[in-house]
């Protein structure tokens, strides 16, 4: 599948524009990560896309195709939304929330089959969690819950994953197995992900394209590694970064390491070289 | 529930013996020709009527907990019971025949659950703590205008009627008024049974169940007023019964989880089977009639305690 989203603006009725003439596409296969500060509109870019929001100029296409020319139940079967992890009121087990999943495909009066629930124990069972099969999903911790939410959205049998923030809230250990199921999912079924991240490593990691939104509007969309700059964090985070790879065992790791919080006031191209020379002599004090 | 069949018929205070009732059952002719009117005219539409309400009332509860993702939204607690008794008594104060009564009990269910979300939508999202006040709100307000009703009906003839009505009886069901009154809770209860899966999806978050692929309006309009439906016809035939709404489907969460696939057969047996009972003590404990909502309380909320206790609750 290819999603498009053109020129597309945003903003609650009578207020400012939130989102300014965003634009980027998505082949079969490839990942997307968006970055930008809190209350940057990240959030509210993902209700956009996800159509729970109206554009207020510009358009969604799914293979060409514009959003609204759809059937609303078509979208769903092609598109798997995930959520961030939130405790419910009444709690499932896990293997019959992932075949909610299944939703997309039945019709209106109709009962999950057996197949459906094979296909839900499936999908369980593709992101590493049949051990949690019978528990209930309060019962269990916020990484699992976020995995099982994964292969909720799977169980739609999905072109295109929609996840917010899927690793917020997680430890090391939990934010790694996520992130490394997204990139094999993708990897191994061709499916699609637009993936918000507060993690620019991560986002580094796994993603084959970028959208960095900045607190002034304007935006950066382009492969992950054009975007992905220390000039382009520092603009949008007002933090002074560095990024360095480095290889273990053959593998090329790459870490951003936020150094200290930029004054909006100060002029950049100096501060560069300031916090240059600083970090110099650090290095000769060390 | 066969049993609970049978005892609510053969039960009372003109006791049918159980050869009796399968002779009269099977055609047999009986000595005694009461058997046959107090059966057939009297105790068996009653007992129908309490099946069917009781079904009804637990499904329309366990939807609205369902829909709201609430545990303590029910018809009840949401204020459709009392805009549909206001309704009702509007009807009886005019007069009206029984289906106007019925129509009248849900227009005003469906206004005042109407009004009841639309106050507690904040920024286009309701919470669980603004749903119930303004459930409480809604319904005061209802209850202050049966009061206002109450305050200007006659005394002489329409003050009772709606004062021992409000109680709740099933009294007086013929099988004419039978097929009118429970018309409306049999297409509920099936639009709900038929729907359980989807009640599901609708109890995740809005933006979750939408990304299923739902169409949230139709659904959520669909269940409101099927639940109403059952809601005001229940009230307009007998009066207000407290209680088996929030009761039944606690209860049938707390033995089968909260899958709505189970919760919604399991309220359905449960409340029709609970309903029957609680109306055969009503009509058999003493000679005058003890009216049923005083019942469902006194009975239900020692058997709600201890489940409470043994179970721990519904797992939420």
């Amino acid at each position: 599948m290819r999603f498009e989203v053109r020129g597309a603006s945003f903003g609650y009725k009578g207020g400012k524009n939130i989102l300014n003439n965003i634009s980027f596409d998505l082949n079969k296969g490839e990942i997307l990560s968006i970055l930008g500060s809190n209350g940057v509109g990240k959030t509210t870019l993902v209700k956009c896309t996800l159509g729970f929001l109206p554009w207020r100029k510009g358009a969604t296409y799914i293979d060409e195709i514009e959003w609204s020319k759809w059937k609303n139940q078509d979208i769903w079967k092609k598109i798997g939304y995930v959520p961030q992890a939130k405790r419910s009121a009444f709690s499932y087990t896990t293997e019959e929330m992932v075949l909610l999943g299944r939703n997309a495909h039945l019709g209106l009066l109709s009962q999950p089959s057996k197949e459906d629930m094979y296909l839900a124990e499936s999908c369980l069972e593709k992101v590493g969690m049949s051990r949690l099969k019978g528990k209930l999903c309060n019962e269990i911790s916020g990484g699992e819950l976020q995995m099982v939410l994964i292969a909720r959205a799977l169980a739609t049998n999905p072109e295109l994953l929609i996840l917010d923030e899927p690793e917020s809230n997680l430890d090391f250990k939990n934010q790694l197995i996520v992130i490394n199921t997204i990139k094999d999912i993708c990897d191994n079924e061709g499916i699609s992900s637009i993936i918000n991240t507060h993690y620019p490593e991560h986002a580094i990691a796994i993603s084959d394209k970028a959208l960095v939104l900045n607190r002034d509007g304007s935006n950066h969309f382009g492969t992950a590694k054009e975007v992905i700059t220390e000039k382009n964090l520092r603009k949008a985070f007002d933090v002074d970064v560095r990024i360095r790879s480095f290889e273990i065992d053959g593998k090329m790791h790459t870490c951003v390491l936020p150094i200290g919080i930029l004054n909006n006031d100060m002029n950049l191209e100096v501060l560069d070289g300031q916090l240059f020379e600083d970090a110099v002599a650090v290095d000769n004090a060390c | 529930m066969i049993v609970a069949f049978t005892i609510a018929i053969t039960a009372g205070r003109y006791t049918i013996s159980f050869d009796n009732m399968i002779k009269a059952f099977t055609g047999q002719t009986i000595e005694d020709a009461n058997v046959r009117t107090v059966l057939f005219n009297i105790r068996l539409p009653r007992a129908i009527l309490a099946v069917i309400a009781g079904a009804g009332l637990a499904v329309a509860g366990a939807a609205f907990q369902s829909m709201f993702s609430n545990p303590l939204a029910t018809p009840d607690t949401l204020g459709v019971a009392t805009g549909a008794s206001f309704g009702a008594t509007l009807g009886i104060m005019l007069r009206l025949p029984a289906l106007g009564i019925q129509m009248t009990a849900f227009i005003m269910g469906i206004l005042s659950i109407i009004l009841v979300y639309s106050i507690s939508k904040v920024k286009g999202e309701s919470s669980l703590v603004m749903l119930i006040l303004a459930g409480m709100v809604i319904s005061s307000l209802f209850e202050a205008l049966v009061s206002l009703i109450k305050y200007v009906a006659d005394p002489q003839d329409v003050l009772p009627e709606i004062t021992y009505w409000l109680m709740g009886s099933l009294a007086g069901t013929g099988f004419n008024d039978l097929l009118v009154g429970t018309l409306p809770m049999i297409i509920g209860i099936i639009i709900i049974v038929g729907l359980r899966w989807k009640l599901n999806v609708l109890s995740l978050h809005e933006d979750e169940a939408r990304a299923m692929g739902i169409n949230l309006n139709f659904i959520r309009g669909l269940t409101i007023i099927s639940s109403t439906m059952i809601t005001a016809s229940v009230i307009a035939m007998c009066g207000k019964v407290g209680w088996i709404g929030i009761l039944i489907p606690h209860i049938s969460r707390m033995i089968f989880g909260n899958n709505n696939k189970y919760v919604i057969p399991a309220s359905l047996i449960l409340g029709a089977a609970y309903l029957l009972l609680i109306d055969t003590i009503a009509r058999s404990i003493s000679a005058a009639e003890l009216p049923i909502s005083i019942l469902t309380a006194i009975i239900g909320a020692p058997v709600f305690i201890i489940l409470l206790r043994k179970t721990g609750g519904i797992k939420a």
